[in-house]
């Protein structure tokens, strides 16, 4: 490593800070004041860019730059005031869950939107007048761009300081973050606080989408990619601390400067490829400071969690008429094979609705009985679709084994993600989880060598007697039997019952003596095992695998399908799977925007039924 | 007799399934000081919080000079002219005390500002020396004369007071008598909430006892007074 | 079921525990015993330590000096998971229960707990200890209950059920926080009474913290007075409603008129 290697990392590091930065600050101020967490955060950063592309290109001369970022950064701040009166009014009452799924449908519809707009390309903006050039600092050259955007950061950071400390606005939104209801009791109006605080955390973020114009081009990935790291930021950082954010952003840019200016060391005699490490270093920090500080270096400690749902109708033992559905649904499920030479599609379908079923039953045991919300339970999907791919074609090994060492694979990740999940509660937990898949998802997508980098892996084909659309339907309709089954027996032994005392009332299980922490990690492990099967089976069905596998958008479609089915039955995944494969399949085939309707989908769920999706729920 | 300033009618609350208060009615007249008397616990708190508007789940009528104001929402209730001093102060810790005070400055409903800095001061000289320090770093007693200034800035015709003396040095409620008297002298109208029944004399002319959630005696200051000796 | 210890040895005793909190002192060298069979009302103004002594006793607050033991065991320290497994149950001042289960299976799963079975993955729960759950009901009054979901329970039942999972754990001692509030005046002397004949039918050691003084004073064997942070009386509901520091402490008006 050279020093002067170092100084050039640092420099570009802090560039990208400083972007993560105003992100991250959004979304602390805007969950400080509204107890909201904005899933649509990273999209308000990517609109940001993109008129930030759009206005730069048509202003004329100079101000025409510089104008249009400053121009995109407040129409991404009216937007954001807009979206708070619009939507935002209407879930403050509603169950933590919800919002953080109304928040994510309108990051859906936000992106088509940015899609319908500026088209699937990626858009490069202009360079910045008068900031074309480098500068030279120990021998390296510094693009004159990251320099500015690294002193941005502290900028804005100042200002931000100035803005809270000098005027009355941010007087109003220290006092209301720490005592929302006594600032009302003075007289001060919340809804237009509200306001005027989503308007804020939006244009910060549109202001950071619109500074990376002259440094990286406008695309349709950005907002979910800049969402996962200003998560880790503000878990990093402390819920609600400004200067919490900017310091974590720059501790794990500084991080990533470090392994890359490291590049191949030897340890041991082995040499270790430091580079590769910047996927996991920002995981690696978190880790840290999550084992030594919970709340986040700045953060002040959390209280008790909102209670995340309505309670639920206590579950019973099936009665006659559910025996006689689930076994007409298995009959039916068993006849497929026979009705595929009249409709060829029918296996096909009926296979992807069989993993759906495993998928969302997966993650509805660790939603519904763990009251653990996962945003990123496609990690466990796509670590059993790796797994299983990996083994089978890198190995050469069998099927059935190949299937097995995928779901350890994903066994094994959530064991090690759980262990910091279930330290946490509600939001931070759903953050956390969201966190850990955009990680896995970059390790994919960036770990050529091993997982083929964004061609994915192919030819991943199971051996006889799978090897037939039919022998792999029936194989995968077992497998679905026995997680089903499994889970109901899980779910009415001690142990089901201890993971929905914990849910029910903390304090009160673990006063009874149940370790609520260790039930809950244990929940952890069998949902991620059974993702893993879905992973696995998926690999196989499609017989190749991309990154495309583990996205942020698969863990939304399996929580809007166990939202559909109702949280509150063991049958709810199974219907809700059903029923959104079926959509999936046939009418959001026929669109380019399907990410828009299933938004609308969910956003008409959530406000329609605010209490609760499905069945199941009590009076209350 | 005129007509009240506060008219509370059956009212009930409760939190998550507790109830907390029994059919409630009580009133304040104009320029009247009333006590709430009772122990810990009894629901004196949780009536002035459901005046305020900050009980999420309750039921019966309150008005304020003749209007319903069951249905407002808290900052509307404060517009109104209702001043709240809460129970554990809340104080905003990380903001100064005149911060605390810019906060909560707006005029009164006939638009007038009848406490300037220079008024407030003259009631709380203490406060004058405060001015710049963080709420963190007060005294309980600076706390509570600051939570009562900063009911006074918003210039409200009725003050709830809770419970002004508790964890408060002996020194700071005789100081804080002597300004409640001076605002009971100004004419504003006050709901003390206490359980310190020596202060409430001082100042009241009328008592409420409650306890457990329900109204069990009332009557004029001086009878509840003898209840005590 | 349990034990009753051997008279003589405290089910609980408290010894000289201090706690401060940034150089404000909520406990000054508290000390108390309770005894099995014993009802032991702590009282005190809001911010006299009441609480803080409660969460050193349950585990929640390490004090910074002093011991707790149980029946002769230092207990000072440990984790609330373990106090609770040495036979220490106890009820909060909300009550909480399982919302979500029925309320026998609140009890089974308390039951299941206690046996250190919660990770059992394959036996169903029902049926394991249903037998001693329906007696666990039965004695709090709300067996006829026992198949309605908890969640729809009215408020006193709750507070039954509550109790009823705080038994499940076969405790020597129970601490209850504020065990009356948010209930009428009727259901609270219901209440404290079961609690006093549970006590005495178990052997049960119960601390409880309370601010109704007809509960107090009407069940209470002993009172323990504290205000900012020391023990100012310890004696009979007649002593303690006798002394003249109490009452201008803490109990003023309402100390006479009270529990007629």
């Amino acid at each position: 490593m050279t020093l002067d290697s170092l100084a050039f990392q640092m420099i570009n590091g802090l560039a990208s800070a400083s972007g993560l930065f105003f992100v991250a600050a959004g979304l602390s101020i805007i969950f400080g004041v509204t107890r909201i967490v904005n899933m649509a955060h990273g999209a308000f950063y990517m609109l940001g860019l993109y008129l930030a592309v759009t206005l730069a290109d048509r202003l004329p001369g100079p101000f025409g730059y510089w104008g249009g970022l400053l121009l995109a950064a407040l129409a991404v701040g009216l937007l954001g005031a807009a979206v708070e009166v619009l939507l935002l009014r209407r879930i403050y009452h509603v169950p933590e869950l919800y919002q953080l799924v109304a928040t994510f449908a309108l990051a859906l519809i936000l992106n088509d939107a940015a899609l319908w707009i500026w088209g699937p390309e990626d858009l490069l903006g202009p360079r910045a007048p008068g900031l074309k050039g480098s500068i030279e600092l120990l021998g390296r050259r510094l693009p004159d761009y990251d320099v500015f955007l690294a002193l941005a950061g502290p900028a804005v950071l100042l200002a931000l300081h100035l803005l809270m400390k000098r005027t009355r606005f941010g007087r109003t939104v220290r006092a209301a973050t720490q005592d929302r209801e006594m600032v009302a009791a003075l007289g001060i109006n919340q809804a237009l606080l509200f306001t005027a605080v989503f308007a804020l955390g939006a244009f910060l973020a549109g202001l950071g989408g619109a500074l990376q114009t002259a440094r990286e081009p406008a695309n349709l990935n950005l907002d979910l990619a800049v969402l996962g790291d200003a998560f880790v930021v503000v878990v990093i950082g402390g819920m609600g601390s400004i200067p919490g954010a900017y310091v974590a952003a720059v501790l794990v840019a500084l991080v990533k400067a470090l392994c890359i200016a490291l590049g191949t060391v030897e340890i041991a005699g082995w040499a270790f490829n430091m580079t590769k490490l910047t996927l996991v270093a920002e995981f690696l920090v978190m880790a840290l400071v999550l084992v030594l500080r919970p709340q986040g270096l700045f953060g002040r400690p959390h209280g008790a969690p909102a209670r995340g749902l309505a309670s639920e109708a206590p579950l019973r033992p099936m009665g006659g008429t559910g025996l006689a559905l689930a076994g007409a649904a298995l009959v039916a499920a068993l006849a497929v094979p026979l009705v595929a030479t009249a409709w060829a599609y029918a296996p096909v379908l009926a296979l992807d609705m069989l993993i759906a079923v495993i998928f969302a039953a997966s993650l509805h045991l660790l939603m519904g009985p763990g009251g653990m919300a996962s945003f990123g339970h496609a990690a466990y999907f796509g670590l059993g679709a790796y797994g299983t791919a990996l083994a089978a074609t890198g190995l050469g090994l069998p099927t059935l084994p190949a299937f097995g060492i995928g779901i350890l694979a994903a066994g094994a990740g959530a064991l090690v993600f759980g262990w910091f999940c279930v330290r946490l509660e509600g939001v931070y937990l759903a953050m956390l989880t969201l966190a850990f898949a955009q990680i896995v998802w970059s390790v994919a997508f960036q770990w050529e060598e091993v997982t083929g980098g964004s061609n994915g892996l192919i030819g991943i084909w199971p051996d006889w007697p799978f090897d037939s659309r039919t022998g792999l339907y029936l194989a995968a309709l077992a497998v679905a039997v026995v997680v089903l089954c499994l889970i109901r027996r899980l779910i009415f032994a001690p142990f089901g019952h201890a993971l929905r005392a914990g849910r029910d009332a903390r304090l009160r299980a673990e006063a009874s003596g149940i370790d609520v922490a260790r039930i809950r990690w244990l929940g952890f492990l069998v949902s991620g095992l059974v993702a893993g099967a879905a992973g696995g089976l998926y690999a196989f069905a499609k017989g190749s695998i991309s990154p495309e596998t583990l996205t942020v958008g698969r863990s939304i479609d399996a929580l809007v399908m166990v939202l559909l089915g109702g949280l509150g039955s063991p049958a709810g995944p199974v219907l809700g799977a059903g029923a959104f494969t079926l959509l999936q399949d046939t009418v959001m085939r026929e669109t380019d925007y399907w990410r828009a309707l299933l938004g609308v989908l969910i956003l008409a769920l959530v406000l329609l039924f605010p209490g609760g999706i499905a069945g199941g729920r009590l009076r209350r | 007799m005129t007509a009240q300033l506060l008219e509370i009618q059956g009212l009930e609350a409760w939190y998550g399934p507790a109830q907390a208060l029994f059919g409630l009615s009580l009133a304040v007249g104009r320029g009247e000081a009333v006590a709430l008397i009772g122990r810990n616990g009894a629901g004196k708190s949780t009536t002035l919080k459901a005046v305020m508007g900050l009980v999420r789940r309750r039921a019966g009528r309150l008005a304020l000079d003749g209007a319903d104001i069951s249905a407002l929402p808290t900052h509307h209730i404060a517009r109104l002219g209702v001043g709240y001093v809460p129970e554990d102060r809340r104080i905003f810790t990380e903001l100064t005390a005149e911060e605390n005070l810019d906060l909560a400055r707006r005029p009164g409903r006939d638009g007038s500002d009848r406490w300037p800095t220079e008024r407030l001061f003259a009631l709380f000289p203490n406060l004058a020396e405060l001015r710049r320090r963080r709420g963190d770093a007060m005294s309980g007693g600076e706390q509570q004369m600051l939570a009562v200034a900063r009911a006074l800035v918003g210039n409200p015709e009725l003050l709830l007071l809770d419970e002004p003396s508790e964890g408060v040095a002996p020194i700071i409620v005789e100081e804080m008598t002597t300004a409640f008297r001076t605002l009971k002298a100004d004419g504003l109208s006050i709901l003390l909430s206490e359980q310190n029944v020596a202060l409430c004399a001082e100042l009241c002319d009328r008592a409420y006892h409650i306890d457990q959630g329900e109204l069990r005696w009332s009557g004029p200051m001086a009878d509840a007074s003898s209840i005590v000796e | 079921m349990s034990e009753v210890p051997v008279s003589g040895v405290p089910v609980l005793s408290v010894d000289n525990i201090a706690k401060a909190y940034g150089g404000v002192q909520a406990l000054g060298g508290v000390s108390f015993e309770v005894r099995a069979g014993e009802l032991l009302a702590l009282i005190g103004p809001n911010g006299a330590g009441k609480s803080t002594c409660f969460n050193v006793v349950n585990g929640q607050i390490r004090p910074d000096a002093g011991t707790v033991r149980l029946a002769g065991r230092d207990i000072t320290g440990m984790p609330p998971r373990a106090i609770a497994r040495l036979g220490v149950g106890r009820t909060f001042q909300i009550a909480a229960v399982f919302g979500s289960l029925t309320v026998l299976a609140n009890v089974e799963t308390a039951l299941a707990a206690a046996r250190g079975k919660s990770f059992g993955l394959w036996r169903p729960q029902a049926g394991m200890a249903r037998a001693q759950a329906l007696d666990l009901l039965d004695q709090t009054g709300i067996a006829a209950l026992a198949g309605r979901p908890a969640a729809g329970l009215a408020y006193g039942d709750v507070k039954r059920l509550e109790l009823a999972i705080a038994l499940a754990g076969s405790p020597r001692l129970l601490l209850m926080d504020e065990p009356t509030a948010g209930m009428g005046a009727h259901e609270r002397l219901a209440l404290i009474g079961l609690v006093r004949r549970l006590a005495a039918a178990h052997g049960l050691a119960v601390l409880f913290t309370e601010h109704s003084m007809d509960v107090v004073f009407g069940h209470a064997s002993r009172v323990v007075v504290l205000a900012r942070g020391r023990v100012i009386a310890d004696g009979s509901v007649e002593a303690v409603r006798a002394d003249p520091r109490v009452r201008a402490i803490y109990l003023g008006h309402a100390g006479t008129e009270a529990g007629a």
